[in-house]
């Protein structure tokens, strides 16, 4: 398990500073020396809120080693942007999906399921099922 | 029959109406969105206008293909990855054919149209450009300008519905008594196509 290629992780969000943040967050939960690529695709490339194609596209081109890519992301445009980009079948890494997930908690899961040497299918049930947890 | 001349001239028309409209589309999107309609459209549709240029594709097919991509990649807002399925799907419907006539074009739009569907989850009723766009295709069948009426038709019937999809779901009633931005650029894109036929056959 110790040298199996670790699953990618890209978070999208309208914004930059979510993006980062979350990854952030997820990375540092994620405990130390995790090995697990993480990269934030926030905002459009100019700086401002939305969702950029390019800046998804080269997130996901970062983050993969093989193992496939798992794409969460905050709402509207960037479920759209991923999905229309999923549906165009050569922008992205051939192993890549949408992962159906609260962002954050998601992102969370995800990275800490990917740590322990998991393949995308179950990083991908990790994040998913972090929507089970109920909080009130 | 239509050339890639012809469907090259339809999103240079669109670009132009887009961006003569891009303050109107915008001041829609003010109560009910997030205010970037018109200049999220405008950047997309000038981006496709030059990339037309610049590559100049050669079939109906491929310049709606091109013309989709572009958009998703430069629209930045959720308009960009629905009006790009919308031609990226319909330009493959099309397929490689050199000219495509009337009838090819109405089906093809249909399949693009029913990918907009899957991709957004919107139905007819939603306020949203889906509201124009099935009316418009299905009268595409009889004529390029009964298209146009009915998509105006459509995108004026939005204002009384409720919001169910987007950020603009989020107001519930208060999305009531607001034309759709969306439905609105959607009756822009499918008047750019009559205008477009008009020009060819007048």
């Amino acid at each position: 398990m110790a040298d199996q290629k670790p699953v990618g992780i890209v978070l999208v969000s309208h914004s930059a500073a979510v993006a980062s943040s979350v990854a952030e967050l997820a990375r540092g939960l994620a405990g130390a020396g995790t090995d697990v690529p993480v990269a934030p695709a926030g905002g459009t490339a100019d700086g401002g809120l939305g969702t950029s194609a390019e800046l998804i596209a080269a997130a996901a081109a970062a983050v993969d080693r093989g193992a496939g890519v798992a794409v969460l992301t905050d709402l509207g445009s960037a479920v759209l942007t991923v999905k229309a980009l999923l549906a165009e079948g050569d922008e992205l890494p051939e192993d890549t999906r949408l992962v159906d997930a609260p962002f954050v908690e998601g992102a969370v899961a995800a990275v800490v399921t990917a740590s322990t040497g998991a393949d995308l299918a179950a990083v991908a049930a990790a994040a998913s099922e972090a929507y089970t947890y109920r909080k009130a | 029959m239509l050339d890639a001349d012809f469907f090259r001239r339809w999103m240079t028309a669109t670009a132009a109406s887009v961006e003569r409209e891009a303050e109107r589309l915008t001041a829609l999107d003010s109560p009910i969105g997030d205010a970037d309609h018109g200049s999220n459209l405008h950047r997309g549709f000038a981006a496709v206008r030059s990339v037309l240029e610049k590559e100049a594709p050669d079939t109906p097919g491929a310049v709606l293909v091109l013309a989709g991509r572009q958009l998703i990649s430069t629209v930045g807002g959720a308009s960009g990855p629905l009006y790009g399925t919308l031609l990226r799907r319909t330009g493959k419907a099309l397929g490689d054919a050199a000219e495509v006539s009337d009838a090819d074009l109405a089906a093809a739009l249909r399949a693009g149209v029913d990918a907009v569907m899957t991709l957004g989850g919107a139905a007819p009723g939603d306020k949203t450009m889906i509201d124009a766009l099935v009316p418009a295709v299905d009268a595409l069948g009889r004529s390029f300008a009964a298209a146009r009426t009915a998509a105006e038709e459509g995108a004026l019937a939005t204002t009384p519905l409720q919001a169910r999809k987007g950020r603009a779901s989020y107001l519930g009633e208060r999305s009531i008594g607001h034309q759709d931005p969306g439905a609105t650029s959607a009756a822009l894109l499918v008047a750019a196509l009559a205008d477009t036929a008009e020009g060819s056959r007048g």
